[in-house]
């Protein structure tokens, strides 16, 4: 289909000021009468707050006020795992117990350091199968494990349940969570092929680039927070609540956000942003509170490790029969998160397992925050399974490429445990295209190939991601100038897709781009809710709601040009300034008279009267705030069926140098399947910044704690081992499907995470295939790794350990 | 007191030349006492962006501190003010420099440039500016201006870089969301158009 902006670039319209550092993050405000907070943190990794004795700090000159947990919560503390604003119970080393607001930042860093803090030191873990096994300590003052409405629990295995597992074998302990379909022993019996072994996959911090620093003031009674997120409308509701004011009064800035991946989604994993907003009403100044990357580090969030058992088998032909996954989620010692049913449920989408049982049981350690980062679970697990289709290939006489053919997700398949049909899925093509943008056939020879101490690998990986939400709401707004405003409240985290999706609307009016404005940054530009901007699902979820909200707004145009100018609504056809008889084109209306005809008229035009009953509370807010200003189309969008896509497939060439241990990628492409292309530049810019997470997840990143004292040890870019500049190829080669997706009005799914768990995979993979087939059951694979499998040296740390050098 | 100095007259000539002035030394100066003994010289006159500005600047402050915080430059960003991440690079007589890692007085006789002075009287953006909004090299945008002084000033000693130069010059500036190689395009095209 041919479309005006869909599948076009663009300039998005915050990237000038992206390149000429004029647009503002949070901490880039200022405001007169300005006040500075720092943190007190937690100096244990686990422990409890006995007395705080800040008069002495509280009598020092510019010294403003403080606050505490008490002042947070003074009802005491939720009973749950999860990031508090303050606490007095912290189970992470670094996690904040009191704020002080002063002059400057010194000057409260001077008083913070004048406060005595009385703290009573906890026992605290930093491996979950330590604390499983009998008499290992708890994470949490409740337990080691937090059930779902149940609460606080203690989960332990014997110690020989543990050794066993360390030892490679099945876990044989009941799993808290479990899901099953399929014969599983059918399938296992109808095997040619049965691999078995553990895992682990690091779990490591998210990094943003952007501290979650955050400032605040009140006026008149309402809270103007500058803060940080992955939707403005999203979070603006809970961040009120955890705030204490009214949604109605509370106004959330936020122009732009410098990287979320999944630990800025939700107001629950940004508390702190809270921490100003209180701090200003309890000494009414403005506050800033800076974050540090030390302070980002502890709760900015960091992925679930995974410590598994997994068994997969597969008949003659390649099929995959049969798998059996059990995991210990690491939960860390706040939140937790699904990585390990995600990433069941993943492998069963991409392989199309025909039989699957999981089982799974998380744990707390107090090492980070834990929660979804960038294809949680998905990314993991499918760097764990790529090397094992490989074993499975070469056991069984198969070319890699073709074994993965047979297994690929297409048209009218289902997965998961309630065999959810796909909305579209092309991944036989998406494996074709690559292999032939990548010359798979031509290359494939060059497996294993020495050269001196330098040898080939080849690998191919896949990737995958349920891409998309519905249920969300659309406004948008046509002026008497004939601009149209297309209120967006996605955040702005680089995808750009807070623009992207808006171009559906200009779509749905054929307006010139120009001629049309993206509205959001701020709660009192009056937005819609939107679904946070993760799991890959604002392609999908918000061209809906910006397709809908105008389709609305052409209804009302026509049935205002039928009432004015004669004829029925289907006798009218737009251009994109003007709405005209299709019979005779001069009599019309410009998109500007028709516009204020809307005002006139008020009611349902101008969105007074008649809206959509479903509404969010913050849409119908922002909706009474707007009407009368605009003629207005409304929308709220309806669920839709079945499991939108995002798929990858990778294909990596990497030269091993087996005297280092080092791996150069010398090429490397990566193929999106996510329905219609939206935005070519953007998507490219997914695949390749998901690229570099991949390389990180594959060989690089990590989350390293002193096992003595539980320090962390990785607060910084350095030792968790970013990818940098040196550690990616010089060029990334990307492509897609392009095929579009009913479920879509304008055939798109999202693709941000699946594009880092195919790389992943791949690059696991060629690593497997340098080293003759070898499969390490840690990830990342790191240098000291391969030249220990090299010179056949065994690994020193205990088996599938986390949080420490080898995880 | 030096009945030549009034608080008054000071602030009017602090605002005249530009300068952002901290209590501290108003305080001093509107009351004719000399600093602390051993104290530096914290009045300062640096070279920003071609301008002379005087600015208040603590023994111990970072340059990424003056330009923030003082001096209102707030595109030079700090995602790690431990001199990783690269997101401070501004240009020391040309030479990328880590901003906050840079202590001010060490800097007051050199030339420093922040992403803020490249555009054009005209608003004109540099070709550096220019290529990475034609590549869309950023994405959250948070390291982009230290990205943008780094490949402005690898173009300035190596005007024609092959792509393996530029990873080269650029390795020193990291981006979560590893935009990497469109950053490198950007680098490219600007050398193309520079």
């Amino acid at each position: 289909m041919a479309y005006m902006h869909i599948g076009k670039d663009f300039v998005p319209p915050d990237v000038p000021g992206k390149v000429t550092g004029r647009i503002k993050y949070a901490e880039d405000y200022t405001r007169d009468g300005m006040v500075y907070a720092r943190l007190l943190t937690s100096p244990v990794p686990h422990g409890r707050v006995v007395a705080i004795d800040a008069s002495e700090a509280l009598a020092m000159e510019g010294v403003f006020g403080i606050l505490t947990a008490d002042d947070v919560y003074p009802d005491g503390e939720p009973d749950s795992p999860g990031l508090k604003v303050l606490t007095n119970e912290p189970t992470l080393m670094g996690e904040p117990i009191l704020a002080v607001a002063a002059i400057d930042e010194k000057t409260a860093e001077n008083a913070i350091a004048a406060i005595s803090l009385t703290i009573e030191r906890l026992p605290f873990v930093l491996d979950p199968l330590d604390s499983l096994q009998e008499g290992g300590a708890n994470a949490y003052n409740g337990g080691n494990t937090f059930i779902f409405r149940q609460g606080f629990a203690e989960e332990k295995w014997t110690a020989d349940q543990v050794a066993s597992f360390r030892s490679g074998n099945e876990p044989t302990a009941e799993a808290l969570q479990s899901w099953e379909y399929g014969d599983l022993q059918a399938g296992f019996a109808a095997s040619d092929f049965v691999y078995e072994t553990t895992f682990s996959t690091a779990g490591y911090p998210h990094m943003s680039m952007e501290p979650r620093s955050a400032m605040a003031y009140w006026e008149n009674g309402k809270c103007f927070l500058h803060g940080t997120s992955q939707s403005l409308s999203a979070i603006a509701e809970p961040m009120a609540a955890i705030v204490g004011v009214p949604l109605e009064d509370f106004v959330f800035i936020n122009e732009a956000t410098g990287g979320g991946f999944g630990q800025r989604a939700r107001a629950g994993s940004i508390p702190s942003m809270a921490i100003p907003a209180k701090l200003s009403l309890k000494i009414n100044r403005p506050v800033m509170m800076r974050v540090t990357r030390e302070e980002e580090f502890t709760i900015g969030g960091a992925r679930q490790g995974l410590q598994g058992w997994i068994k997969v088998g597969f008949k003659s032909d390649g099929t995959m029969a049969a798998m059996d996954m059990y995991c210990i989620s690491d939960n860390g010692g706040k939140g937790g998160g699904g990585d390990a049913n995600s990433a069941a449920a993943g492998v069963s989408a991409l392989y199309q397992t025909e039989a699957m049982r999981f089982r799974n049981t998380s744990i707390g350690t107090n090492t980070g925050h834990r929660g979804a980062q960038r294809g949680p679970g998905e990314n993991q697990i499918m760097a764990v399974v790529a090397p094992i289709m490989d074993k499975a290939a070469e056991e069984l006489g198969l070319d890699r490429l073709e074994i993965r053919k047979l297994n690929a997700a297409q048209n009218g398949d289902v997965s998961g445990p309630r065999s959810t049909p796909f909305t579209s899925a092309y991944m036989p093509e998406a494996l074709e295209q690559g292999a032939a943008q990548f010359d798979w056939e031509g290359k494939k020879g060059r497996s294993r190939q020495t050269n001196g101490s330098k040898v080939r690998g080849l690998g191919i990986g896949q990737g995958y991601h349920n891409a998309g939400r519905s249920g969300m709401d659309g406004i948008v707004r046509l002026m008497p100038s004939g601009r149209l405003q297309v209120h967006n409240g996605i955040g702005n985290l680089g995808t750009y897709s807070y623009a992207s999706t808006s171009r559906a609307a200009a779509e749905v009016l054929k307006m010139d781009w120009e001629n049309c404005d993206v509205v959001g940054g701020r709660t009192d530009r009056h937005l819609p809710i939107t679904s946070p901007q993760d799991g890959s699902n604002s392609i999908f979820t918000n061209t809906r709601t910006c397709f809908g909200a105008a389709q609305d707004l052409l209804t009302k145009m026509k049935e205002i040009a039928a009432m004015d100018l004669g004829g029925e609504t289907a006798d009218y056809e737009i251009d994109g300034s003007r709405i005209f008889q299709i019979a005779d084109s001069t009599v019309g209306m410009t998109y500007g008279e028709v516009a204020q005809r809307g005002i006139e008229l008020g009611g349902k035009y101008s969105g007074e009267s008649d809206l959509p009953e479903e509404l969010n509370t913050l849409t119908i807010l922002s909706v009474s705030r707007l009407a009368g200003s605009a003629l207005m189309g409304v929308y709220h969008d309806p669920r839709h069926n079945n499991n939108p896509p995002g798929f990858t497939v990778t294909f990596t060439e990497i030269e091993l140098d087996k005297e280092t241990g080092k791996f150069e990628i010398l090429d490397l492409v990566t193929i999106a399947e996510c329905g219609t292309v939206v935005h070519p530049q953007g998507l490219a810019n997914q695949l390749r910044g998901g690229a570099v997470w991949g390389i990180g997840l594959s060989a690089l990143e990590r989350h390293l704690y002193d096992p003595q004292n539980g320090l962390p040890a990785s607060t910084g870019y350095w030792q968790s081992k970013i990818p940098t500049y040196l550690d990616t190829p010089a060029e990334i080669g990307t492509g897609w499907v392009d095929l579009p997706d009913p479920e879509n009005p304008v055939g798109a799914r999202g693709i941000g995470e699946p594009a880092m768990g195919a790389v992943s995979a791949a690059l696991n993979a060629a690593i497997s295939d340098a080293l003759g087939g070898h499969l390490f059951d840690t990830s990342p694979v790191t240098t000291d790794m391969i030249i220990n499998h090299i010179a056949g040296v065994s690994e020193d740390s205990k088996p599938l350990a986390q949080n420490n050098f080898r995880g | 007191m030096n009945p030549k100095l009034t608080r008054r007259r000071f602030i009017k000539g602090v605002i005249a030349s530009g300068a952002v002035a901290t209590s501290t030394t108003i305080w001093y100066s509107a009351n004719g006492q000399s600093r602390p003994a051993g104290a530096v010289e914290r009045m300062i006159r640096i070279n920003i962006n071609g301008q002379m500005r005087n600015v208040d600047v603590a023994p111990q402050e970072t340059l990424a501190s003056t330009l923030r915080y003082k001096l209102g430059l707030t595109g030079t960003k700090l995602g790690c003010n431990r001199g990783e991440c690269g997101a401070c690079t501004v240009l020391v007589d040309d030479v990328p420099s880590y901003a906050c890692s840079v202590l001010t007085h060490s800097v007051k006789n050199m030339r420093i440039e922040s992403v803020e002075g490249l555009e054009s009287a005209n608003g004109d953006l540099h070709p550096v500016q220019q290529a990475f909004v034609d590549e869309l090299s950023p994405q959250c945008g948070y390291c982009t201006p230290g990205q943008v002084m780094s490949a402005v000033g690898l173009l300035r000693s190596n005007p024609n870089p092959t792509r393996e130069e530029a990873r080269q010059g650029m390795a020193g500036n990291i981006c979560r969301c590893g935009s990497y190689d469109s950053y490198l395009n950007g680098v490219m095209r600007a050398a193309q158009i520079g």
